[in-house]
């Protein structure tokens, strides 16, 4: 996985964009803040997701955080080794720490996401 | 070297206690039918006396406690548990009174009860009172649901559905919101860590219900516009709560029924000295203004001409809160504890506090002191800032420094606002040659950050056992001995 | 005063040292009319003596356990408690420690907690227990929000026959929430299978609730009503008395999904109602649901055991307002008194307790039922606490079992107010055969 390809949003979270459908996970910063990484709470698939509503969280021992995905659409597939060991989404957070497969319901929710570039100024700019 | 389990000192046909009346045994039968007793074992520990007895005193003595180390947890006021209240409470009088029994033969306790609530009255400054609730935290629940029925009753039930905490509010504040069906809007604090007027003014509208406040607050910083806050909320019909966590640095001070609060709860395992036992039990009475009086919950205890009796007779109350009446051996040693201060005494308790934490403050090195120009009251609150950022040294490493130092540990990370955040009670039972030490120890720690940071990342180094693995303990959650012995054997067969 | 160590010596260096002149400066952010009005008026202060003289003298004007041997039972009990329990819980480290935030210098705290969670697991039958709850009745509360949390339907059913403040304070937790709650009548003592049945039906249901053994001392028909329970695809949620299980069927072996129930049974003495414990076990599936504090058991830095708080996301402190309760403490002082109690009975010592409690109470009750004019009133098997219709009303019982220093039983009239000539005995392992026989004796001549 080639972190300057994906995309990103402001809750830390990244989008590997194929077509109709995006792949999502947290991003290293992200992973980093929270610390160890004990549970993760993951939607079913077939639910339908909102732009930028919560769809799950995930838990460090002393910090909860929301899961939002920024674009809408469908729940295709599901990382349910995550469920069973959440540490991959510290160990390879870009890669078998994955969470979800969603297919996009509308294309243009993903004009809004940040490049690699902005992405890591806005960490820079003291991203909270 | 750790303490084994109890259920792993077990050995089969050891007895811990006595069987009388073998007699009756043989004798009688009760013929229970079949389905309905137990076919499970029961996997208590099979230990004697001795064997039990040392097991729990070498637990007890893997603990830091007040009766043995400074504790200076800030919020939860750590001070001296007088002895003489556990001999009353235990007194067989008052242990041994079942709460059901006929009010005209247990008079005793039903008057320590209503004194104890006129106790609380002339200190809230607020005149209704209820004993009822057994922590705070339920107190806080309490009080929101008076308000609730408050509101239904005056026919605005449906419209006021919001409570306003500040963003440095105890966590229970917006939970205790949560349970009564409450939206919870958070405000930012000023500069100055108090309550931000504009931003009062700007969430304020007629769908509150009320704010809740921390005053002092959880800076440890007396809120001077308090009753500027009080007459903005009550402009729009709302109330103001305040949670009473921090009484002990007010009392003969600032009442809150003066200060414009109409209800508030108090922690008498703080403030009036009951024993924490480790977590618990506490008791959160709660106090009200006139106008939430009749929705108390049921029952109070009235005095009718000479008698104590018990009130079921109130229409409008929100009803029942505990089973019984509430903790009411903590009442006892809360009753115990302010009879024998008096209000002089309460209000030296609340001056000597307010002295210990300012005397403390100003003894510890000015690298962990955030700005801030007024006094503050019974605790204050340090940040390890800049430790973190010289030395890589966190608020976590301080407190856990600390425990190598034969001192309990501030409270840490809280209140949110502020960063690395150490929070310091001392309360007024401490010696100044405590506080001496404990500065000491502080300043200590800033010196090893630089000379020695390994030593303080590590720590501690001393205790019964290191840093624990907090991760894997969320992870495994392992909860209890007979499923970790099933989980054990799940993974070797599989 | 002897609580506080400052000398006026002290006080005045300590000022010096804050770069004040007077304590009165440190109190200068309270607007001074403010601090002018706020003098307390209460009663001078007293010293430990005198304190003692006038407690003492209040104890006395109680007639309690102490001094009135009493069959009255309803929610609280008069057991014995071995003379360890109240060694242990006096010990200095355990009574004026608090919350294990350090849990390096709280092992003594944490380990106790995970053995009580292990205990109350052993006794109930359930896979998890959390630290305690305030009392059963809130524990029970905390269980119906939870079931309805995790079914994410609205209707709870509760018995006729559960303790009345029981119910009330379920209430009262539900007002402000989306919980519907329904009542189901009782037959015989027990809980109307037939109607629970047709209530249950419509899917709505989130939990069923019992109370084994019920309000009125009877024994349910546990593993009939978990069935409905679960083949309407709702929850079992058991109140128990913990003491029973020792010979009756825990939670555990008839399906119960949650278990929760007063712990006072357990060594812990009646103290007016307070303070107990409420005992909160369930299904491990169900632990990032569970209110309260929990330990859990891990290992330190060398490898060593060790335990923690643990899933604290739950919790307040963390979750603020989306947490799964308001509660902070625990009754972490009473959990370890039933701890000790349980490790000290030990599987014998418990079911010869309880053994012993049904005995007697058998024994009361073949005794009354024989008297002229007094009959038991139900059916059902009971455990140690049953109902009998009396020749007069309960109250004038009580009056003059009263004038003999005897506590009598509950007057049911006061929950059921269409039996007005009725009594809920209690017999534990403490009351002899002669108090018993004297009881009988006194009863003969109540008419």
């Amino acid at each position: 996985m080639n972190i300057e390809e994906l995309k990103y949003c402001k809750s830390h979270e990244w989008l590997a964009i194929d077509g109709n459908t995006v792949r999502l996970g947290i991003t290293d910063y992200a992973q980093n803040e929270l610390g160890d990484i004990v549970y993760v709470e993951l939607p079913e698939v077939g639910d339908t997701l909102a732009p930028n509503t919560p769809f799950g969280v995930v838990e460090s021992v002393k910090a909860v955080s929301d899961l939002i995905c920024p674009v809408g659409g469908t729940v295709v597939e599901i990382n349910a080794n995550l469920l069973d060991d959440p540490e991959l989404a510290n160990r390879d957070c870009y890669g078998e720490g994955w969470m979800l497969v969603v297919e996009i319901s509308n294309p243009t929710d993903t004009e809004d996401l940040m490049s690699y570039a902005t992405y890591q100024e806005y960490l820079e700019g003291g991203a909270e | 070297m750790p303490e084994p389990l109890i259920f792993e000192l077990s050995a089969s046909g050891r007895v811990g206690c006595d069987f009388p009346d073998e007699e009756f045994l043989s004798n009688f039968d009760c013929c229970l039918p079949d389905d309905a007793l137990r076919q499970f074992g029961l996997a208590l520990p099979e230990v004697d006396e001795l064997t039990l007895v040392r097991h729990f005193t070498r637990l007890s003595q893997m603990n830091y406690s007040v009766d043995t180390n400074f504790y200076p947890l800030g919020s939860c006021t750590m001070k001296y548990n007088p002895k003489v209240n556990e001999e009353i409470a235990a007194l067989p009088g008052l242990s041994t009174v079942h709460p059901l029994q006929d009010t005209a033969t247990c008079q005793g306790v039903l008057q320590i009860m209503f004194e104890l609530q006129e106790y609380l009255r002339e200190i809230s400054g607020l005149p209704g009172v209820t004993l009822q609730p057994a922590a705070g935290a339920q107190g806080e629940f309490t009080s929101l649901l008076m308000m609730r029925a408050y509101f239904e009753r005056e026919g605005q039930g449906c419209q006021r559905k919001r409570i306003i905490v500040p963003d440095s509010a105890h966590g229970t504040n917006p939970a205790s919101a949560a349970r009564c069906g409450y939206f919870v809007t958070q405000i930012p604090s000023g500069s100055d860590g108090c309550v931000d007027l504009a931003a009062v003014d700007a969430a304020l509208r007629d769908d509150v219900v009320c704010l809740m406040v921390t005053n002092p607050n959880t800076l440890g910083v007396f809120e001077k516009e308090i009753e500027a806050l009080a007459d903005r909320l009550h402009a729009v019909g709302a109330f103001l709560y305040l949670d009473g966590a921090n009484m002990n640095a007010i009392m003969g001070k600032a009442k809150p029924g003066l200060m414009g609060c109409d209800v508030m709860h108090f922690n008498l395992h703080k403030t009036y000295s009951t024993p924490h036992g480790g977590g618990g039990p506490g008791a959160g009475p709660v106090a009200v203004a006139e106008k939430l009086i009749p929705y108390l919950p049921v029952p109070t205890v009235v005095k009718a001409e000479e008698t104590y009796v018990l009130d079921y007779d109130r229409p409008h109350t929100i009803g029942r809160l505990h089973a019984s009446y509430g903790n009411v051996g903590v009442l006892i040693r809360a009753h115990a504890y302010i009879t024998q201060l008096g209000g002089e005494g309460l209000t030296r308790v609340s001056e000597d506090a307010v002295l210990n934490a300012n005397y403390l403050l100003s003894q510890v090195d000015v690298s962990y002191r955030r700005t801030c120009d007024a006094p503050c009251k019974h605790e204050f609150v340090l940040s390890a800032s800049d430790l973190k950022r010289r030395h890589s040294i966190t608020a976590l490493d301080v407190a856990k420094r600390l425990l190598d130092y034969g001192f309990y540990a501030p409270t840490i990370y809280f209140p949110l606002i502020v960063k690395e955040a150490i929070m310091v009670e001392p309360t007024e039972t401490e010696s100044r040659e405590t506080l001496d030490r404990f500065a000491e120890a502080l300043n200590d720690i800033l010196k090893d950050s630089a000379t020695a940071p390994d030593t303080v990342r590590g720590a501690p180094h001393q205790t019964p056992v290191r840093r624990l693995e907090e991760a894997k303990a969320a992870r495994e959650m392992n909860l209890c001995f007979s499923a970790a012995c099933e989980t054990e054997h799940e993974t070797t067969t599989s | 005063m002897r609580f506080l160590p400052n000398t006026e010596t002290d006080r005045t260096a300590m000022l010096t040292a804050i770069g004040v002149s007077s304590i009165e400066d440190l109190f200068s952010d309270i607007p001074s009319k403010l601090r002018n009005a706020s003098k307390l008026n209460l009663p001078e202060g007293l010293s430990e003596m005198e304190l003692m003289n006038r407690l003492q003298s209040l104890a006395a004007q109680n007639s309690g356990a102490n001094v009135c041997p009493t069959f009255l039972g309803a929610g609280s009990y008069d057991h014995f408690s071995p003379a360890v329990v109240r060694h242990v819980i006096n010990r200095s480290e355990f009574l004026t420690s608090y919350t294990p935030f350090q849990p390096e210098v709280s092992q003594g705290t944490l380990q106790t907690i995970y053995e009580f969670q292990t205990a109350i697991c052993a006794l109930t039958g359930m896979e998890i227990a959390n630290a305690s709850m305030y009392d059963g009745a809130s524990a029970l509360a905390e269980a119906v929000i939870m079931a309805t949390a995790i079914s994410k339907r609205r209707n709870v059913l509760l018995p006729a026959n559960l303790h009345p403040a029981y119910l009330a304070v379920v209430e009262t937790y539900c007002r402000g929430l989306d919980v519907a709650l329904r009542t189901v009548p009782y037959n015989g003592g027990v809980v109307d299978v037939a109607l629970l049945e047709r209530n249950v039906r419509d899917g709505s249901v989130a939990a069923i609730v019992i109370q084994n053994p019920n309000f009125f001392g009877c024994l349910e028909p546990v593993t009939t009503i978990t069935e409905i329970a679960h083949r309407a695809g709702a929850l079992l949620i058991a109140v128990v008395n913990p003491l029973s299980l020792g010979i009756l069927k825990p939670p555990g072996e008839y399906g119960a999904d949650i278990a929760v129930g007063d712990g006072q049974p357990l060594g812990i003495p009646m103290s007016f109602g307070g303070p107990t414990f409420g005992l909160f076990s369930c299904r491990k599936a169900f632990a990032r649901h569970m209110p309260g504090r929990v330990a859990g058991a891990t290992v330190d830095l060398d490898g060593n055991r060790g335990f923690v708080l643990t899933l604290q996301t739950r919790e307040q402190h963390i979750r603020r307002e989306r947490a799964t309760s308001n509660i902070c403490t625990s009754q972490q002082l009473l959990a370890l008194a039933a701890t000790v109690y349980l490790s000290a009975m030990g599987p014998k010592g418990l079911r010869r307790v309880a053994d012993l409690c049904c005995r007697k109470a058998h024994y009361l009750y073949t005794k009354i039922s024989s008297l002229d004019g007094y009959s038991g009133i139900f059916p059902a098997a009971f455990f140690n606490e049953f109902a009998v219709r009396c020749p007069v009303p309960a109250d004038k019982i009580n009056r003059s079992l009263k004038a003999s220093n005897i506590t009598g039983g509950y007057d049911l009239s006061r929950v059921c107010r269409e039996s007005p000539n009725t009594m809920l005995l209690c017999v534990t392992e403490k009351r002899t055969r002669a108090e018993m026989d004297r009881l009988v004796e006194l009863l003969a001549h109540c008419r």
